[in-house]
């Protein structure tokens, strides 16, 4: 299948569900319950979708996304209730602020390898909870109030630019660059492949993505507080993509729509939640530790005997 | 004489994090795993003493052994069953996996028994206080503190004195080697559990002692200071665990005492992050090359 033609397709299905969506939501089908699980999905699929970027295709092992959620959370809330400008220029100036936080932690951070690296970014995570805990303009322990201004279409539209964006950049000469560093950063190296810029822009696109998905956060839950962004949300958002497995974008989009609908069903058991969640994260290291997918895509099942039959 | 005694907490503050800085330091440099299982294991220690203090009414030393050994044998089993399938993963996996068993400690612990705070009776140990120039110095504090530094003058006799302990550091040392020479690797990882979660469990209970207040989430943070403060000596390093513990005990004392209390949290990830950035084989460490 050609590029382009693959592009419009993305974008006819793309629009399509966005209608099915809204004719539920409009029609009264789907209640306030349910529509709000749909918005709590697109954000866990651009947070699942923006780390993936940089676990999946860069391999850079990073425990601290929370951090960037809450950055955009709180940019876009002050934004929007404070200066009292537009929502989508909240949530634009949000990712951008998330991604100058991810080009702060990325550039130090970036340097060290594996286990040290996801240990920095769970330091930095945590640093940025604590910060936003100690400053009272944005209410400190007792959190923000924020209106709710996410929709379907707001959330759907960020979606299918993350969505494009991230799948886009995997596929240009940048993403085989990051790609090429997660298989073999030495060896990339050697390549001559700029491994320290590869991983900083690929986590500051992941961290803008995270920033996005925060905007639209704040604008649905009418209070945002530094609890909501600890460690166990940066899990969260891991298990995403290692659920669906590490290297796929589809796959990561999978498992937050599986994982989304499961918490939302056990929102009265957390326990049990937590539980389930722990247990399929060892289950699934330990007997499939790819993934779900694999680095395979959804659309890899399709069209498989032409490639099979060109060789390359 | 302020600061002589924030200097006294620091030092028993920091006794805590040695005690669990050494259970991930011993496992980090035998495994090279990062057991985030490990702070859970200290929630686990914490509430085993509670339990044997309160409901069957033993004192402070048959419940912190009762303790240690409930740990020990809950370490071995957490590395059984989760870790010993995961020796050729890739580090990523065995990251996850840990995460998720620590997880997985929680919120069972959170389901067999909710997720209500205990408090530990207060006359497990007497308590007088005393002044020592001019500072007001809790007997709990120094008794606390001879605790810990006993456990690790034990924990120092036990790798240099014992076969164990030689088996465990030539297999920290060169895991294929010590297979070669006859050692029995996989034995010798269940020791190494073992120890490193008894002192875990240990560290629970004077935590439990000293701080009173003790819940199912309550591993975490200590957990992850700990793991700082063995990044801070050299992760792998045995002494290294204990200076770091140390170290980072009195410089969340000094930063609380200036009165930025609410900060404490964020200054050991910020150690962390400079140790890690400027020094990434820490105090003790070693630089060894990356070879392809």
């Amino acid at each position: 299948m050609k590029k382009v033609t693959k592009f419009w397709l993305f974008l006819i299905l793309a629009g399509v569900i966005y209608g099915i969506g809204q004719a539920l939501i409009q029609t009264g089908v789907l209640n306030a319950f349910y529509s709000n699980m749909l918005t709590l999905m697109i954000i866990n699929i651009i947070l699942a979708v923006s780390l993936h970027l940089v676990i999946g295709i860069t391999g850079q092992f990073s425990i601290g996304h929370a951090g960037f959620l809450a950055v955009g959370a709180y940019v876009s809330a002050i934004i929007t209730m404070k200066f009292e400008l537009p929502f989508v220029l909240a949530i634009i100036i949000g990712g951008i602020v998330a991604a100058l936080a991810g080009l702060l932690v990325g550039i130090p951070t970036l340097r060290l390898r594996g286990d040290y690296l996801a240990i920095a970014t769970l330091g930095f995570g945590e640093i940025i909870r604590i910060v936003f805990l100690n400053i009272e303009y944005v209410g400190g322990a007792a959190g923000m109030m924020v209106s709710n201004m996410t929709t379907w279409t707001s959330a759907f539209v960020c979606l299918v630019i993350t969505i494009l964006v991230i799948s886009n950049f995997t596929n240009s000469r940048h993403g085989r660059a990051c790609i090429a560093i997660r298989e073999n950063e030495i060896a990339a190296d050697a390549m001559g492949i700029n491994t320290t810029y590869y991983k900083v822009a690929a986590f500051a696109i992941g961290s803008f993505f995270a920033g996005i998905a925060g905007g639209l956060f704040s604008h649905n839950f009418y209070i945002i507080q530094p609890t909501n962004f600890g460690f166990l949300k940066s899990f969260d958002i891991l298990i995403f993509v290692v659920l669906g497995g590490l290297g796929s974008l589809s796959g990561s989009v999978i498992s937050a729509i599986l994982l989304t609908i499961i918490s939302t069903y056990l929102q009265q058991y957390p326990e049990t939640r937590m539980i389930i969640y722990s247990v399929v994260l060892v289950v699934v290291m330990l007997y499939r530790p790819q993934g779900l997918m694999g680095t395979r895509e959804i659309t890899d099942f399709f069209g498989k005997k032409k490639s099979a039959k060109g060789g390359i | 004489m302020e600061w002589l005694q924030q200097l006294i907490n620091g030092i028993s503050l920091g006794s805590i994090y040695a005690l669990i800085a050494l259970g991930y330091t011993m496992v980090y440099g035998i495994i090279k795993l990062i057991n985030f299982a490990h702070g859970d294991v200290f929630m686990v220690g914490a509430f085993v003493g509670f339990y044997a203090i309160k409901g069957w009414g033993l004192g402070f030393f048959p419940a912190l052994l009762f303790s240690m050994a409930f740990c020990a044998v809950f370490g071995v089993l957490i590395e059984r069953i989760a870790y010993k399938r995961l020796r050729n993963a890739t580090r990523i996996a065995a990251l996850i996996t840990a995460i998720g068993m620590s997880l997985l400690i929680e919120y069972g612990v959170i389901y067999v028994r909710g997720a209500q705070p205990e408090a530990y009776p207060d006359n497990v140990l007497p308590s007088t206080t005393f002044n020592l120039f001019g500072a007001q110095i809790n007997s709990q504090s120094l008794f606390i503190l001879a605790v810990s530094l006993g456990l690790m003058i034990i924990l120092q006799i036990i790798v240099h004195r014992t076969k164990v302990g030689k088996a465990m550091r030539a297999v920290s040392h060169d895991i294929d080697a010590a297979r070669l020479m006859g050692i029995n690797v996989d034995r010798t990882i269940s020791y190494t559990f073992a120890i490193g979660s008894a002192l875990a469990g240990a560290a629970g209970v004077i935590f439990g002692v000293y701080y009173t207040k003790i819940e199912p989430l309550m591993g975490i943070i200590p957990g992850l200071k700990a793991f700082v403060a063995a990044v801070l000596g050299g992760i792998g390093i045995i002494p290294g665990a204990m200076v770091g513990g140390l170290i980072l005990g009195v410089v969340e004392s000094i930063v609380s005492a200036l009165g930025f209390s609410l900060w404490r949290d964020a200054a050991a990830f910020i150690i962390l992050i400079l140790i890690l950035i400027f020094r990434p084989t820490g105090i003790f460490g070693k630089n060894t090359r990356e070879k392809v």
